[in-house]
Formats: C-alpha cells, sequence, structure tokens
C-alpha cells in the first residue's frame, strides 16, 4: 500500500527509541541526585502558591541549605496515592496527616516516626495533640498545623436587600430562609448532595455540635453512653431533612465546586461552610460577605463548634533527611509559622499556643468563636471509624440520603448505629 | 498448510541438525514472553498470593488461606458492598450490551448502505469521543448536566421537554443509568467500527441474489447479513464484558471513590479501589483488596470461558 | 432500504447528521466556552464568543500555572515509544506463533489471551514494587515497560491474524534463495505488515495516552506527568475557576483532535482492514 514509508518509519522511530531512553535515563539520573531535599506530600493542592512562594521561602531564610519541596495530591487520591509510594518506599520526607486513625494506621505500620523529642512540641497542648497520638497519648507522631471550623457564610448585599439579620436560633434561621424563599430571587442554602461529604461536615458536624453539646456528647459516644439513635442525634437528622425545599434546583447532583460557584455568584444567600472555604471567596466573590456561627437549638443555649484538628505534617520513617526533617517540623511549630500560615491561608487556625493574629475579618470571626463558644471536634473521627463498616463513610451516605429524601431522618441514625454496634464493644448492648 | 510448508522448508533449511527447539523462533518470542511476563503475570500472581495472607496492625503478614474470601461473601458488612456492586456492574454491563451495540449496530448498518456520500466523514466523527481521555469525557458531562449550568435543561426546554430534567447524576434511582450512557456516548465507535468491517466483508453477490430472489431490505437483514455478522458480534460482545467489568475511571471520575448516592454507581473497579487503598478515614487493607481483584479476576474469567465454549463454539469461528 | 430513492437516503442523512451533532457538541461546548469570560459561560453556555465575551484569561492561568508544553511531550515520548516497542516486539512473536509450529504454540497463545482479559491494573501494588527495586519509580521508563506489558497480547493477535493474510510465496521464494529467518522478517514482513500499526494503534495507544492510573502511582513526580494526569490535578487545583478548568481541557482535547482528524484515514482503515482483507 504504502511503500517507502514503513522503513523511513521505522527508523525515525528508532531514532525516537534512543532519544528516549537517554532522556529517561537522564530523568532517573536527576532524580537520584536531587536526594538532599526534603519533599513534603500533602493533598492541600489548594496551598501550593502559598508554599511555594511564602512558607518555604521564609523557613529557607532561617535554614537557607535545606531545600523544601512541596508536592500535593488531590485532596480525594491522595490517601491513596500516599500509600501506594509508603508502600513502594517512595514516599517524601515530609508527610502531611490527616487527623485521627488515618494516620495512627501510619504510625503502627512503622511510616511515622515519633516527634515527641523535637523541639517546639511542647508549644502545643494535649487537646491540639490528640488527633496525632496514640491511644494512650504518651506518643505523639505528627507536629500539628492547623484547625478548621465550622460556620455559616452568608451573601451580606442579599440580607441588606432582604433586610435580614444573621439567625442566633434554629428558629430565627428558619423564619430568615423561608423570607428568602418567599423573596424567591435567591436560592436560600448552597449546598449540594453529590459529593456527600458536604452533607456530612457541613451539615451534620457543622449544625450537630449544639445538639449534643460539643465534647460532652461526642465522649458519651466513644463511651457508649450515648447512641446515635438517641433524641439529640436523630434530631440533627430531622434539620438536615428540612433544608431540602431550601437547596438549589438539582442539589443532589450539585458537587462541592457547584456549590461554592452558586455562591460566589451571588446567586445563593447563605453558604454552610468550613472556614477554609475564605480563602477562596474572597478572592471570586465580587460581593461583601460575612459569617454567623451555628444556630444554638434554643435561645439561651450555650453554644458550641466544630473546631476540628485537621492538618499536621510527621516525618517519614524511611527518610534519609531525619535531622533536616527534624529541624523543618521545629520551625513548623515555631510563632513565625503559625503567623504566616493564619494569614497567607486564613481559614487554618494555628494550634500552638502562640498568639496570632488573624487579619482577614471573616476568619477572624470565625476564630473569635473560640472565645465565646466551646470546641469540639467532629464526632466520627476518634477511635469509631477503625471498624468495618466505616462509620465517617456511613455519616456521608446517611446525611446525604436524609438531605435527599431517600431516608427518614430515623432510619439514618438506626443505619449509623447498627452499623457501629456490629464491631464496636461499647456499642453492642 | 501453512505450518507444514514452513517446516518442511526448515528441515532444508541451515538450522541446525535437529535442534529440540529452534533458536530463532526463541528469539523472535523471547522480548515479548519476557516483559509479559514480568510486568503483567508476575504482578496478577503475585496479587493472587496476597489475597490469602492478611495483615496486622503494624502491617506484618500471615497466611491465612481463603478466609478474606469467607469474609467476602459471608460477612453482612462486606459481601452486601461486594453483590451491589456485582449487580451494579452487571446493569451498567447490560446497558452496554443493548444500547452502545444496538446503536453501534445501527449505524454500522447505515454507514455500510451502497453509495453512501459522506460515509467516512461521519465514520471519523462519530468514533472521536472515543479518542478522548475519560476523565475529559467525565468532566464535560458533568458540566453539561449540571444543574447549575443549565445547558442541559435549556436544551430540554427548547424541544419542549424541559419538565423531564433532573439531577440525574445525584438521583439514586438514575445515577447509574446515567453514567452507563455517557460511557455509552464515549465507546459506541468501537462496535460501530468492527460491526461495519464485518459488513463491509459479506460479498456483495450474496445480498444481490438474496434481492433477485424478491427478499425486502428487512428480510435481507435478518437472513443474510446478520447471521453472516454473528461472529463479530460475538467478539464485541466478549470485548464489552472484559471492559466493562475492569471499568473504573469513568465512575472514579464522576462519583468519586465512594460511588454514591448511597453506592448506586458502585461498580467492582471502585470497590476495589476503595477497599485496596483506603477511603478518607477507611485504612485500605491491602490484602482484602487482593482478594476483591481475585474476585474480579475470576468472574472475568469464568465469563471468558462461557463464552468460549458456550457460545463462540456455535458460532464457528476461532479466534486463535 | 439500500436502492430506495431519495427520500430513504435523507432519512439515513438526518439519522446520521443527528448522531454526529450528539457525538460532537458536547466537545464543541467545551471549546467554545473556554474562549468566553466567566459570567458569559454562566448567562449562555450555547453563545459563541464574540467581541464582548471573548477572553483568553483561562489560558493565561493554565500556562502560568503548570507545565502543559511538558506534560505534552511526556504524553507523547511514552506513547510513541510504547507504540514502536509494542508493533515490533508483538510482530516478531506473531510471527514466530503464526509462521512455525512447535510444542506448546498453542499453550503460548492462551497465555497470552490472559493478559487480553485481566487488567494490569489489579497487580498495581507488585508493579509498584518491583518498579522501586529496578530504581524507575518516577520515570517514563516505568510506564513505558507497563504498558507495553499491557498493550502486547492484544497486538500479537492482530498482527497475527494480519500476518497470516500475508501471501506465501513471497517468505517462501526468499527461503529458497537461503535469505535467513531474520532477514525474512525484517526486510519483508515487516514493511508488509505497515497496515496493522493503524489499527494496533487504536487499540493500544489510546488507552495509554489516556491512562490516569499508573501515571498516578508510577510516575506522579514533577515533571513526568502525562497530559491525563496534569489535567486532573489542574482540574483539582482549580476546580471553581471554570476558565481555566475549560481552558485545559480544550489544551488536553486540541492535540488529540489535531492528530486524530490528520491520522483518522489511516485509523480508520487499519481498525477496518483487520476484517476486511
Amino acid at each position: 500500500m504504502t511503500k517507502p514509508h514503513p522503513k523511513a518509519f521505522l527508523r525515525r522511530a528508532g531514532q525516537l527509541l534512543a532519544t528516549a531512553s537517554v532522556a529517561a535515563a537522564a530523568l532517573a539520573f536527576a532524580n537520584a541526585a536531587s536526594a538532599q531535599t526534603l519533599t513534603i506530600e500533602s493533598w492541600r493542592n489548594d496551598d501550593a502558591d502559598v508554599w511555594n512562594t511564602k512558607i518555604i521561602p521564609a523557613f529557607n531564610k532561617k535554614h537557607p541549605n535545606i531545600k523544601v519541596q512541596f508536592k500535593a495530591d488531590p485532596p480525594t487520591e491522595y490517601n491513596a496515592a500516599l500509600n501506594a509510594r509508603l508502600a513502594g518506599g517512595t514516599a517524601g520526607d515530609l508527610i502531611t496527616c490527616r487527623p485521627f486513625d488515618a494516620s495512627l494506621d501510619l504510625f503502627k505500620k512503622g511510616n511515622l516516626t515519633s516527634v515527641n523529642d523535637v523541639k517546639g512540641i511542647e508549644n502545643f497542648s494535649d487537646v491540639a495533640k490528640s488527633a496525632w497520638s496514640t491511644d494512650d497519648g504518651k506518643t505523639t507522631f505528627c507536629m500539628p498545623m492547623a484547625s478548621v471550623i465550622h460556620g455559616f457564610v452568608y451573601n451580606k448585599e442579599i440580607f441588606d436587600e432582604l433586610k435580614l439579620t444573621p439567625p442566633k436560633t434554629m428558629a430565627e434561621f428558619h423564619a430568615v430562609l423561608d423570607k428568602i424563599k418567599a423573596d424567591g430571587k435567591y436560592t436560600p442554602i448552597a449546598m449540594g448532595t453529590a459529593d456527600q461529604w458536604e452533607a456530612a461536615t457541613m451539615g451534620f458536624q457543622n449544625i450537630g455540635v449544639n445538639y449534643w453539646k460539643g465534647e460532652e456528647g461526642r465522649k458519651a459516644l466513644i463511651e457508649g453512653k450515648q447512641k446515635f439513635t438517641d433524641p439529640a442525634y436523630v434530631d440533627v437528622f430531622k434539620e438536615l431533612a428540612s433544608w431540602a425545599p431550601y437547596m438549589g434546583d438539582g442539589y443532589k447532583s450539585q458537587k462541592y465546586p457547584d456549590t461554592q460557584n452558586l455562591f460566589t455568584l451571588g446567586r445563593a444567600a447563605i453558604y454552610p461552610a468550613g472556614s477554609w472555604d475564605v480563602p477562596i471567596f474572597r478572592k471570586q466573590a465580587d460581593f461583601e460577605f460575612d459569617a454567623f456561627a451555628p444556630p444554638v437549638v434554643k435561645a439561651g443555649d450555650k453554644c458550641f463548634i466544630s473546631d476540628h484538628t485537621d492538618i499536621a505534617v510527621g516525618i517519614n520513617a524511611k527518610s534519609k533527611n531525619v535531622e533536616a526533617a527534624k529541624t523543618f517540623l521545629s520551625w513548623v511549630a515555631s510563632p513565625e509559622f503559625a503567623e504566616i500560615y493564619a494569614n497567607e491561608l486564613p481559614g487554618f487556625f494555628p494550634l500552638s499556643n502562640a498568639k496570632v493574629e488573624v487579619k482577614d475579618p471573616v476568619a477572624a470571626k470565625f476564630v473569635g468563636w473560640r472565645g465565646t463558644c466551646e470546641s469540639s471536634i467532629r464526632n466520627s473521627y476518634q477511635i469509631l471509624s477503625r471498624g468495618t463498616p466505616n462509620l465517617e463513610n456511613e455519616l456521608w451516605n446517611v446525611s446525604a440520603q436524609v438531605m435527599n429524601g431517600s431516608m427518614k431522618p430515623e432510619e439514618a441514625a438506626k443505619k449509623a448505629e447498627d452499623g457501629l454496634a456490629s464491631w464496636y464493644e461499647p456499642h453492642k448492648k | 498448510m501453512t505450518d507444514l510448508t514452513a517446516s518442511q522448508i526448515h528441515s532444508a533449511d541451515a538450522v541446525p541438525a535437529r535442534s529440540r527447539f529452534p533458536v530463532h523462533i526463541a528469539v523472535f518470542l523471547a522480548p515479548a514472553l519476557a516483559i509479559y511476563t514480568l510486568f503483567s503475570i508476575y504482578p496478577l500472581i503475585d496479587t493472587i498470593r496476597l489475597s490469602l495472607y492478611t495483615g496486622d496492625e503494624t502491617g506484618a503478614r500471615s497466611f491465612v488461606g481463603l478466609q478474606n474470601f469467607q469474609t467476602l461473601l459471608s460477612d453482612s458488612n462486606w459481601s452486601g458492598q461486594f453483590w451491589n456492586a456485582f449487580r451494579n456492574n452487571l446493569i451498567f454491563f447490560l446497558i452496554h450490551m443493548v444500547v452502545q451495540n444496538g446503536i453501534g449496530l445501527g449505524l454500522a448498518m447505515l454507514l455500510s448502505l451502497p453509495r453512501l456520500t459522506g460515509g467516512s466523514v461521519y465514520r471519523t466523527l462519530i468514533f472521536l469521543p472515543t479518542m478522548l481521555s475519560v476523565v475529559i469525557i467525565g468532566f464535560i458531562w458533568q458540566l453539561i448536566l449540571n444543574p447549575l449550568w443549565g445547558i442541559a435543561p435549556s436544551l430540554l426546554k427548547a424541544v419542549g421537554l424541559g419538565s423531564l430534567f433532573g439531577p440525574w447524576l445525584g438521583q439514586e434511582s438514575t445515577a447509574l443509568l446515567t453514567v452507563s450512557l455517557i460511557s455509552v456516548w464515549q465507546f459506541v465507535g468501537i462496535p460501530m467500527m468492527l460491526i461495519y468491517a464485518a459488513l463491509l466483508n459479506i460479498p456483495d453477490d450474496l445480498l444481490d441474489a438474496a434481492t433477485v430472489d424478491g427478499a425486502g431490505p428487512f428480510s435481507v437483514f435478518w437472513f443474510v447479513r446478520l447471521p453472516l455478522i454473528l461472529p463479530t458480534l460475538g467478539v464485541v460482545s466478549i470485548l464489552t464484558f472484559v471492559a466493562n467489568f475492569n471499568a473504573f475511571d469513568l465512575i472514579y471520575a464522576i462519583k468519586g471513590a465512594l460511588a454514591g448516592p448511597n453506592f448506586s454507581t458502585d461498580i467492582l473497579g471502585t470497590f476495589f479501589y476503595r477497599t485496596f487503598f483506603g477511603f478518607q478515614l477507611q485504612v485500605g487493607s491491602p490484602t482484602m483488596g487482593a482478594a476483591v481483584a481475585t474476585a474480579m479476576l475470576i468472574i472475568i474469567l469464568l465469563g471468558v470461558l462461557i463464552y468460549l465454549f458456550g457460545v463462540q463454539r456455535r458460532l464457528q469461528r476461532h479466534t486463535f | 432500504m439500500g436502492t430506495t430513492v431519495r427520500p430513504g437516503r435523507i432519512a439515513v442523512h438526518i439519522a446520521l447528521v443527528l448522531y454526529t451533532i450528539l457525538a460532537l457538541g458536547p466537545i464543541l461546548l467545551i471549546l467554545i466556552n473556554a474562549f468566553k469570560t466567566r459570567r458569559a459561560i454562566f448567562a449562555d453556555p450555547l453563545g459563541l464568543p464574540n467581541g464582548q465575551t471573548w477572553t483568553t484569561i483561562g489560558f493565561d492561568r493554565v500556562f502560568a500555572n503548570s507545565d502543559f508544553g511538558l506534560y505534552f511531550f511526556n504524553s507523547l515520548t511514552v506513547t510513541v515509544v510504547s507504540l514502536v516497542l509494542i508493533v515490533l516486539i508483538g510482530a516478531m512473536a506473531a510471527w514466530a506463533l503464526t509462521e512455525y509450529k512447535f510444542p506448546g504454540n498453542t499453550l503460548i497463545g492462551l497465555y497470552l489471551a490472559i493478559g487480553i482479559m485481566v487488567p494490569i491494573r489489579l497487580g498495581s501494588v507488585s508493579i509498584l514494587r518491583m518498579m522501586v527495586e529496578l530504581n524507575l519509580v518516577n520515570t517514563l521508563t516505568a510506564l513505558i515497560l507497563v504498558y507495553v506489558a499491557q498493550g502486547l497480547p492484544l497486538a500479537i493477535l492482530i498482527l497475527g491474524e494480519f500476518i497470516q493474510q500475508i501471501p506465501k510465496d513471497l517468505r517462501d521464494a526468499a527461503r529458497c534463495d537461503g535469505v535467513s529467518e531474520y532477514r525474512i522478517f525484517a526486510s519483508i514482513i515487516l514493511p508488509l505488515i505497515s497496515p496493522a500499526i493503524a489499527t494496533v494503534a487504536v487499540f493500544t495507544m489510546v488507552p495509554v495516552w489516556n491512562d490516569l492510573w499508573f501515571p498516578l502511582i508510577l510516575a506522579p513526580g514533577d515533571g513526568k506527568q502525562t497530559i491525563t494526569l496534569g489535567v486532573q490535578q489542574f482540574i483539582g487545583q482549580y476546580v471553581t475557576d471554570w476558565n481555566a478548568v475549560l481552558a485545559s481541557l480544550t489544551l488536553a482535547i486540541a492535540p488529540v483532535l489535531v492528530l486524530y482528524l490528520l491520522f483518522s484515514r489511516y485509523l480508520v482503515r487499519g481498525l477496518t482492514a483487520g476484517a476486511v482483507k
């Protein structure tokens, strides 16, 4: 068919093959030569710019001879990719730690080292360290970095236009929602259930702390003194179910980025938020926005917030640069790091005892609730997500289903409780 | 025939007298077998081996025989998810068989009409989505079906069907169907091309003879063309089966590893991924994951065997 | 159906045109919206960009924040080298299996068939461990080796059918002249199977170019990402920024589109050739 072509093609292909193998060899060599650098594994791909332009240069001012490279995977792929690389021995020197069992598992498998002897660890309280310590609290294996706080962000211009004031109680919250819905121009609540985790964290954990009284309920759940079928928990699911009519068209297939866009385009009034949303809104919203704390159940109730220990950093046990890594961790524990982190990434709040001033007014409002309300962490994270079925996965699933109307609040509570009771002793009764 | 002449010539050739295995055959086969064995078969066998072990908290492994499979099939926490994924996978496959291969067959019939103008243009354009990455396809369709952007609803409204629109990707009842149809949309070009090629292969005189005998277009299709392309339809079916039971990327790209809502889009590939690598607070288990992978392997092999011995024999054609 | 007059033909064309629109519409939609402002994307998704809504801000952001040229080069290297190796090594094996009768021939055929049915992905962790021992992690070589192993079985099957169709007289004549088996393969068979390269390309190159899994596990490092992984990572990072997302999708689609339209004749011919000839 084509006579002269094949030979020419093969010759060209041969050349390409030769150059490619040389190139591949060169790449492999370059990889080996850069071993003196510290590499950070992270899921915070949103923060890559801040790390590269602010945090790492600040560190290098003090320690010019330690090179640091920030490498991030998308959050949903982080656990899988990290585990694969740890198994293969190719993971970076520094590992960004998820809270509680995911990291505890890494420590138990010998992938993370203890950081008890790293200078600066004394700057953190036991509560701050709890998410990255063994059950007996004796060994800490990651240096705490930041927590995130839940609450509600609202579009101030819409609130002014409709003459609304931020609600303090659930009754007021519903009154506000009704007014926005009655006006008809805006979607009252920006939230979707397609990604499922929004329903569980921005919904269930966000408002739930006020129902189960923060740490009191969280600890009672771990001890088996409370169950998901108790009224407090069923009520949270009931409340979530009541949000459905206020959410946008097609919220069932609305994903997290859609939710963010819905709010930043000015089409929605209230956004159940995590404080990490604040910097993104700063960049994309061209209107003024503010925040209110999760409304309490009844007027006069004490308020609680989900102030969740979210992110820390530990040392890969197989790292060849342990000393340099410890130097870096000590710096992460310093007030200087806390200052940079809190202000470059408003919405991530330092866990160290250092006093840091948060400049972003909305982020400052979030962190200000620490003074007026009591902090707690998400109730599914410590111990309770160790078995099969995994409680956190179950909460995602049932919270989304309750909001979709495909499951009744009582059924959701029962499913979560049954799953837990199937493997967790204190709940087997 | 071929082999006969070839081997006759060998003995007349300069091949060293009576060497049991001719060197040049080994040379021709060695690179392929080496790479294939090392990077394909060995890892698979290693996975099967791993499925017979279990790991404790520290990651130390111990041999447990078939216990992982027992857990997978009898522990309700595992078996529920496993059979759910299997059932969804089966539905995923059936939708492809009916819709993808049905449309592919229809398009191939149209394209193989004699003296069709622009046939190659149609072929080229319809095959185009197959060339694109699943990641990209997944993203494109999410945007189109996105209620916020509103393309799908406004298009439906334009043809007077606005009320039909729903958040299809987010409803338990429609999510799996929607994802399947997106996959159909992407891959319909493959059955179309294969069937088209088979149709071209049918000698014209056969069709002419049938037409002369007074057969209408429908009976020509039903009694002449369809039986002649049955072997190709068989090949298409088995390719679809293998591809569908290996699927992962599209659902992962659109619905994530938790394959919601309420696991309604969970197929074996996503179930394997979740088990193997873990998810959010769920810690991954390489050994249970290997057990799931082995189960997938068995399912695929069973399907292929059923095809080879149950279906292909009757179609009277040998692929090897 | 075939020989009826005009009306039937028109119906056929209407059906084909409609399906072509369905196949291309979604892709075109991405391309046109990539050049519009954020407001216009949401306000009028179906409109073409005009003087007011035209912008390339998304592309600027993509080029400023990622290394698409490099990703593209990586993908091209991996795909082309894999394809060449698959065709060359595959043709050798296919030649051996179809031309010579020797003990174990059928067995090897069946052994190779396993690879068509079972995805290598199920052996990922072992592959990763092996690549670490070979010191190949974060290299394109690792990807190439896996893709060659993955593509070989099907390529051998396709090439085998092709080689069978090559007239026997050529090689028999050569053998009578005392030409070695290697020379027969290299100078007679190899040039004659060039049409099959397109067929093999469709079935092996497309999955390689589009693969997300192995780049994610074997070569996720800076500078070695393939374009699919690069796009995935970029979208993950800028997911709320639709200008950037649409621009990155366009950049990922465009080269494939151009290459496909340039070579589609060979690809389509290759796809149908196996059965036609």
